[in-house]
């Protein structure tokens, strides 16, 4: 069994972001960056089903700047097996999802498994784009995942609105990891001795042939309105007040 | 010049803080409290891969560079001095003299289980009445037949007297030199052997949860091919490892002093007086402001060590600089950081209070603050 995984660079969800002077993006200087926490939980995930058949290969991918290796370094050193490395500068969703095709093409796992989404654009695209182009079968925001014992279906417990679905997907298919999948393991010492004879290919985006201008735009990025201190009022009258002649919620 | 940490560092750091968020910081309050030396943890820590760090992988180590264990001593102590403590001491101390003077026997035998962190080792230098004054111990051995047998005691030696202490490298005078000065030479002495007992040391005001012992040799018998390396070479083995030791007491300063200055600025921004958060005020900020700045000249002065060590250059003032520094840091780290939390700080239940207190070993263990003072004056020409 083969599992394809994806791990993309993204700043530290602790790091203080600031949009940049052209107001087009973040301001990179001095950001931590990370596996984006979806992404490794997709990793925790690829780990525990390679653990329980025994015989799986677990492959990781990044799409982005070629410093991601940082990022795929620390999958390789979670337990991954080896790693690949599609670099290329301005990729939206549409163009990662193209790549990411070619790879799984070329590659042909069993499952592919993707965080839900990143943490950096929210996009909550790539997963769903990659399963259409290839015309997969895929369970997105999954919390539960059974590998069926003969190996041609997945069982998928998805987090939806007000509750659970538990649906089926036959192999091969794409998954896509919500928050309560699992917690991540932590790449310990000797993951991280191994990680260093692990092979790490890379790929340019160039090469795959495929079409990668963008199809969309960002034109313009602002931070969010500062909140406005609160004021404390002296009765429950003039709270009924302001809410009524100030804030008009009432 | 170079200021970026390889690749394997970055994950390494990231790693080790996360393990020490999870598995260290939500009972390092209890244990200290309970003055209670965990062995959860330590099997945790030996899990994880904490042991061993800098030897090579043909005795089971994680043959990474000494940067690399420096960093990791480092986070442990950003959440904890305690497992701090038991990590370094094992590293440097009780690892370190069999991994640097040990002959092939003596290292296939000892360094496995203590670098997979199943037994830990002691580093037996101090005597009652040798402390700073580390050469002038009584510990004698004397030779009979195929065998030494060794008299007298040792106090404060980490990670001595756990279940799983396996044994200790003890200094002690195996003659008399020519010019009449006493010979020293390091003994390898295992748990378990007759006429040797170590006692566990109570009541510390610090490190409440690492292992402090005493110990007591009498008539202790032990085989002649337990001596450490060269007859006579004991003093030098053991100041050559303190001043590798002394870059991982220096790492407990600078990551005492991050996790007091991380708590203290927390707290700063959050608690308001006069109507608006503490870190407002000028005479604080200036506070955090000192100590981000300490806290990245310490750091800069302990890689710098490490990386002349890493390079096979000599370190040793460097290594005695940056552990006066990072641990003076550290001191003045706590005590702000206690100022800004204000009476909370000195109640258990902030950090911060256990921090303030276990910086003080730092300027007294593996040389003190006067001793180094001593060390760099020595090497600058000064003394
Ligand atoms: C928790 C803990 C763990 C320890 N672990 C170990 C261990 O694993 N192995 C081990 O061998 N030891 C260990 N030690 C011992 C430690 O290294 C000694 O306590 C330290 O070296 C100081 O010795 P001392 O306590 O005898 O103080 P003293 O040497 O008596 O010093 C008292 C004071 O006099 C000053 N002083 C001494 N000589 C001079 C001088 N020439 N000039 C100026 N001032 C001077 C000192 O700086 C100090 O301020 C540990 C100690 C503690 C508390």
């Amino acid at each position: 069994m083969k599992i394809l995984v994806t791990a993309k660079r993204v700043p530290d969800p602790e790091s203080t972001i600031k949009v940049n002077s052209s107001g087009d993006g973040i301001e990179e200087a001095g950001i931590k960056w990370v596996v984006n926490p979806f992404d490794e939980i997709a990793i925790e995930e690829a780990l525990r089903v390679k653990e329980a058949q025994g015989d799986a290969e677990v492959v990781v991918v990044s799409i982005g700047p070629s410093e991601a290796q940082e990022q795929l370094r620390t999958g390789l050193a979670m337990g991954a097996d080896r790693a690949i490395l599609v670099t290329g500068e301005n990729l939206d969703t549409s163009a990662v999802a193209k790549i990411l095709v070619k790879i799984v093409e070329k590659e042909s796992p069993d499952i592919v498994i993707t965080g839900k989404q990143a943490i950096d654009d929210d996009s909550n695209e790539v997963g769903q784009m990659t399963a259409q182009l290839l015309g997969w079968p895929q369970a997105t925001f999954i919390s539960e995942l059974k590998i069926a014992d003969d190996k041609s279906s997945a069982e998928c417990t998805r987090e939806v609105d007000g509750g659970m679905e538990t649906i089926s997907v036959p192999l091969p298919a794409l998954i896509t990891a919500d928050l309560r999948l699992n917690e991540p393991r932590y790449a310990s010492l000797p993951g991280i001795m191994k990680a260093r004879k692990k092979p790490l290919e890379q790929i340019e985006a160039a090469s795959l042939g495929v079409d990668t201008t963008p199809k969309i735009v960002i034109k313009s990025m602002a931070p969010p309105p500062a909140r406005e201190a609160g004021r404390i009022v002296e009765s429950v009258d003039e709270l009924v007040t302001a809410l009524q002649s100030e804030a008009k919620v009432l | 010049m170079d200021f970026e940490l390889s690749i394997e560092q970055q994950i390494l750091r990231d790693s080790v803080r996360d393990f020490a968020e999870r598995e260290i910081k939500p009972l390092a309050a209890e244990l200290d409290r309970n003055e209670e030396f965990s062995y959860d943890t330590l099997q945790k820590m030996a899990e994880f891969g904490l042991f061993g760090m800098f030897v090579s992988e043909h005795y089971e180590g994680r043959a990474m560079d000494y940067l690399s264990y420096i960093i990791a001593t480092e986070e442990i102590a950003r959440v904890d001095g305690s497992h701090a403590a038991t990590v370094a001491a094992e590293n440097s101390l009780g690892i370190g003299p069999i991994y640097y003077f040990g002959d092939e026997e003596q290292k296939r035998k000892y360094l496995p289980p203590l670098c997979r962190g199943e037994a830990l080792w002691g580093f037996g230098l101090t005597e009652a009445n040798a402390g700073s004054d580390a050469g002038s111990g009584r510990t004698q051995a004397v030779l009979d037949g195929d065998e030494w047998v060794i008299n007298g005691s040792k106090i404060f030696i980490t990670n001595a007297s756990t279940e799983v202490s396996a044994g200790v490298t003890v200094l002690c005078r195996t003659g008399t030199l020519d010019d009449g000065r006493p010979e020293l030479s390091c003994i390898l002495v295992e748990t378990g052997t007759g006429g040797y007992q170590s006692k566990v040391m109570h009541d510390k005001m610090m490190w409440r949860a690492s292992n402090t012992s005493e110990l007591y040799f009498d008539d202790c018998r032990v085989p002649r091919s337990n001596l450490l390396g060269v007859r006579g070479q004991g003093f030098r083995q053991m100041m050559q490892t303190l001043d590798g030791g002394r870059l991982s007491i220096a790492a407990m300063g600078l990551g005492g002093a991050q996790g007091c200055f991380e708590m203290a600025l927390a707290y700063a921004k959050q608690r308001e007086q006069f109507g608006t958060p503490i870190s407002q005020f000028q005479v604080n900020s200036f506070k955090l402001a000192d100590m981000a700045t300490e806290i990245e000249c310490a750091r800069l002065l302990l890689y710098k060590a490490c990386w002349l060590r890493d390079n096979h250059k000599p370190f040793a003032k460097e290594a005695a600089m940056a552990k006066l520094n990072c641990s003076e840091v550290m001191y003045r780290c706590a005590n702000h950081a206690v100022q800004l939390h204000g009476g909370y700080g000195l109640m258990k239940d902030y950090d911060v209070e256990r921090f303030y207190r276990d910086q003080k070993l730092l300027e007294i263990g593996e040389g003190t603050s006067e001793i180094q003072r001593m060390v760099i004056a020595r090497h600058i020409g000064a003394l």
